[in-house]
């Protein structure tokens, strides 16, 4: 019972459980994402144009000193528009996740606080809007209240919800069954206190673990739907806009730009489904 | 046993039944069965029965986590709600602690000893900062735990350990009750025995009273005055701990008292399958 007991040899052994934790894929995935990241931060530092200026004598150029990937319909570099294509996908997806994570929370620490007939009924509200495909649901939202990247984020993350809140809410129910959480309430502290300060940290991991699986789906589902039209609008430069863009130099024998954004979504998602599957991989393995 | 003034516990006629599975697979369980009972001001009352009798039911119900079919507890002097408001909670707390089996569930793992001590005298006490940590290292100091340990989570500390944390953040509310549900059974053998000595001592400098569950006969005659003993829902004998364990009126306590493993102990086949032959008579 000496104060040598209580040294914390987990902490000091995280960093090198996480490289092996990680394994090689998951540190290439760790890095892409690391890059991606600091490509969007820094696109106004690194990109070698504006994005969103060209001239028409400059269209379709193959990569070269001055452009490094070359040029698109507009004349404009390819290159600074995937740095700041990297921004509003990765924004747009940030946000989804945000959204959906924070909702599906407070819905499933609502759920488990109350038990019962609270529960039951946002199961049901949950159940309906399973029935609805997310995209369709964007779609919708879209036909509402007009294109834009704000209307078909929010949509999504709506749509997302009930993904996040099903998960979050069995392990809420988990801890809420938990002796400290039965303790907390017979302190007579609010469900508010209980919830936010007792049960919250103690589901943060399963949430994390969740925006990391979405963050790769949400941004599939905003790049097809600025691939369609509804999302981000022209001419600010993004991956999904990029690729259907590059749709007609596509036919014309100029596949660059369609190439270059559709690798970057796919690289990106890839890099993000690596890692939110460890991370659940080490949750499913840790306990069951 | 004490007039009505001097009890501070209450209870009468208490019912629950949980229903369980749907359709075929219906099934119901009387948890409690009309159970009543008094327990005198500083007394301890040890409540015994095999698993599944509803000794952590009663205590469920007695401190308002769980709601009585039927049935009243009175706790100081008070009627316990069937729904507590906020400040009926609050209140309660005062005059109520459980301790429970678990000592790893029964601490939040993120959160450090001090946090989790901190919090009870800051909603109870308004205590804050340095008068805090002095009374932090005081029901530590109480626990056997050292001022060392507030900093430490749950997850380096003993299960020993932990339950003397979940001991001193149920005193840190300063109530009159105590409900101890199996508190020191997930310990070993010589640990059971400080802690049992601790709590022993803590209920004799505070004048506490102790509701003290256990499966374990062999724990009773340390810690207890009184002892009930309870099958299926029921009371079946209530008595002093003496007469209770040495002169037992009803089959049942006869058969807990000589099934209880003790040194020297052989297993007898005979009252295993008695009890195997009574729970199916039970379940028919
Ligand atoms: N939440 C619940 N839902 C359904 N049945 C329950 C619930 N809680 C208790 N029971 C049932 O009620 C009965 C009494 O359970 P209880 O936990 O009170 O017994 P116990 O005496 O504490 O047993 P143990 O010594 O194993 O802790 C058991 O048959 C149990 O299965
Ligand atoms: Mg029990």
């Amino acid at each position: 019972m000496s104060a040598e007991t209580l040294a914390r040899p987990a902490a000091r052994r995280r960093g090198g459980d996480l490289a092996v934790w990680l394994g090689p894929l998951g540190i290439a995935a760790a890095v892409i994402i690391a890059l991606i990241t600091l490509a969007a931060l820094f696109a106004p530092l690194i990109a070698t144009h504006d994005p969103d200026i060209g001239s028409v004598v400059q269209r379709y150029q193959g990569p070269s000193a001055e452009h490094l990937l070359g040029t698109d319909q507009s004349g404009r570099d390819l290159f600074s528009r995937l740095l700041y294509g990297a921004r509003t996908s990765l924004f747009g997806a940030a946000v989804v996740v945000l959204l959906a994570g924070g909702g599906g929370a407070v819905l499933a620490l609502v759920a488990a606080w109350f038990g019962r007939n609270v529960d039951a009924f946002l199961g049901r509200v949950l159940d309906l809007l399973f029935a609805f495909p997310n995209l369709l649901l964007a779609i919708l939202a879209v036909a509402v209240f007009g294109t834009g990247l704000a209307q078909v984020t929010i949509a999504l993350a709506i749509s997302y919800v009930p993904y996040t809140a099903r998960v979050l809410r069995s392990v809420a129910l988990r801890e809420r069954r938990l002796a400290y959480v039965q303790a907390a309430e017979l302190q007579g502290l609010s469900g508010l206190v209980v919830s936010l300060r007792h049960i919250l940290p103690n589901i943060v991991p399963q949430i994390l673990t969740g925006a990391a699986i979405n963050f790769g789906y949400a941004m599939i589902d905003l790049a097809a739907l600025s691939f369609l039209g509804l999302g981000v609008q022209p001419p600010t430069a993004d991956w999904g806009l990029m690729v259907s863009q590059g749709k007609d130099s596509l036919l014309q024998g100029y596949p660059q730009q369609s190439m270059l954004a559709g690798t970057c979504i796919v690289v990106a998602v890839a890099a993000f489904s690596v890692i939110g599957e460890r991370l659940g991989g080490r949750k499913a393995g840790g306990r069951a | 046993m004490s007039t009505t003034a001097e009890n501070v516990i209450e209870i009468s006629g208490l019912c629950k039944q949980f229903t369980t599975g749907r359709g075929r697979k219906r099934r119901t369980v009387r948890a409690l069965d009309d159970v009543s009972l008094t327990v005198a001001d500083g007394s301890c009352l040890a409540v015994v029965g095999e698993s599944g009798s509803g000794k952590s039911t009663l205590a469920r119900v007695l401190v308002g986590l769980e709601r009585a079919d039927a049935g009243e507890v009175v706790l100081a002097g008070r009627p316990v709600a069937q729904r507590p408001r906020r400040a009926e909670r609050r209140a309660r707390a005062r005059d109520v602690q459980m301790v429970f089996q678990d000592p790893s569930g029964s601490l939040n793992r993120r959160r450090t000893v001090e946090a989790a001590i901190g919090e009870v005298l800051a909603a109870h006490h308004r205590v804050t900062g340095s008068d805090a940590r002095r009374r932090i290292d005081d029901l530590l100091d109480q626990v056997g735990l050292r001022p060392a340990h507030a900093r430490a989570l749950p997850g380096e500390l003993s299960g020993g350990q932990q339950q003397r944390v979940a001991i001193a953040r149920a005193l840190a509310a300063e109530p009159r009750v105590l409900v101890l549900d199996e508190a020191v059974a997930a310990l070993d053998v010589s640990v059971q025995a400080q802690v049992l000595n601790l709590l022993a001592e803590i209920r004799r400098a505070r004048r506490l009273t102790y509701l003290f569950i256990t499966h374990d006969l062999s724990v009773v005659r340390q810690v207890s005055d009184e002892v009930v003993v309870m099958r299926r829902g029921q009371v079946v004998e209530r008595g002093s701990t003496d007469q209770v364990l040495d002169h037992p009126r009803h089959p049942y306590t006869v058969l807990l008292r000589d099934s209880a493993p003790r040194p020297g102990w052989r297993p007898r086949l005979s009252i295993n399958s008695d009890i195997s032959s009574d729970t199916a008579e039970a379940e028919a």
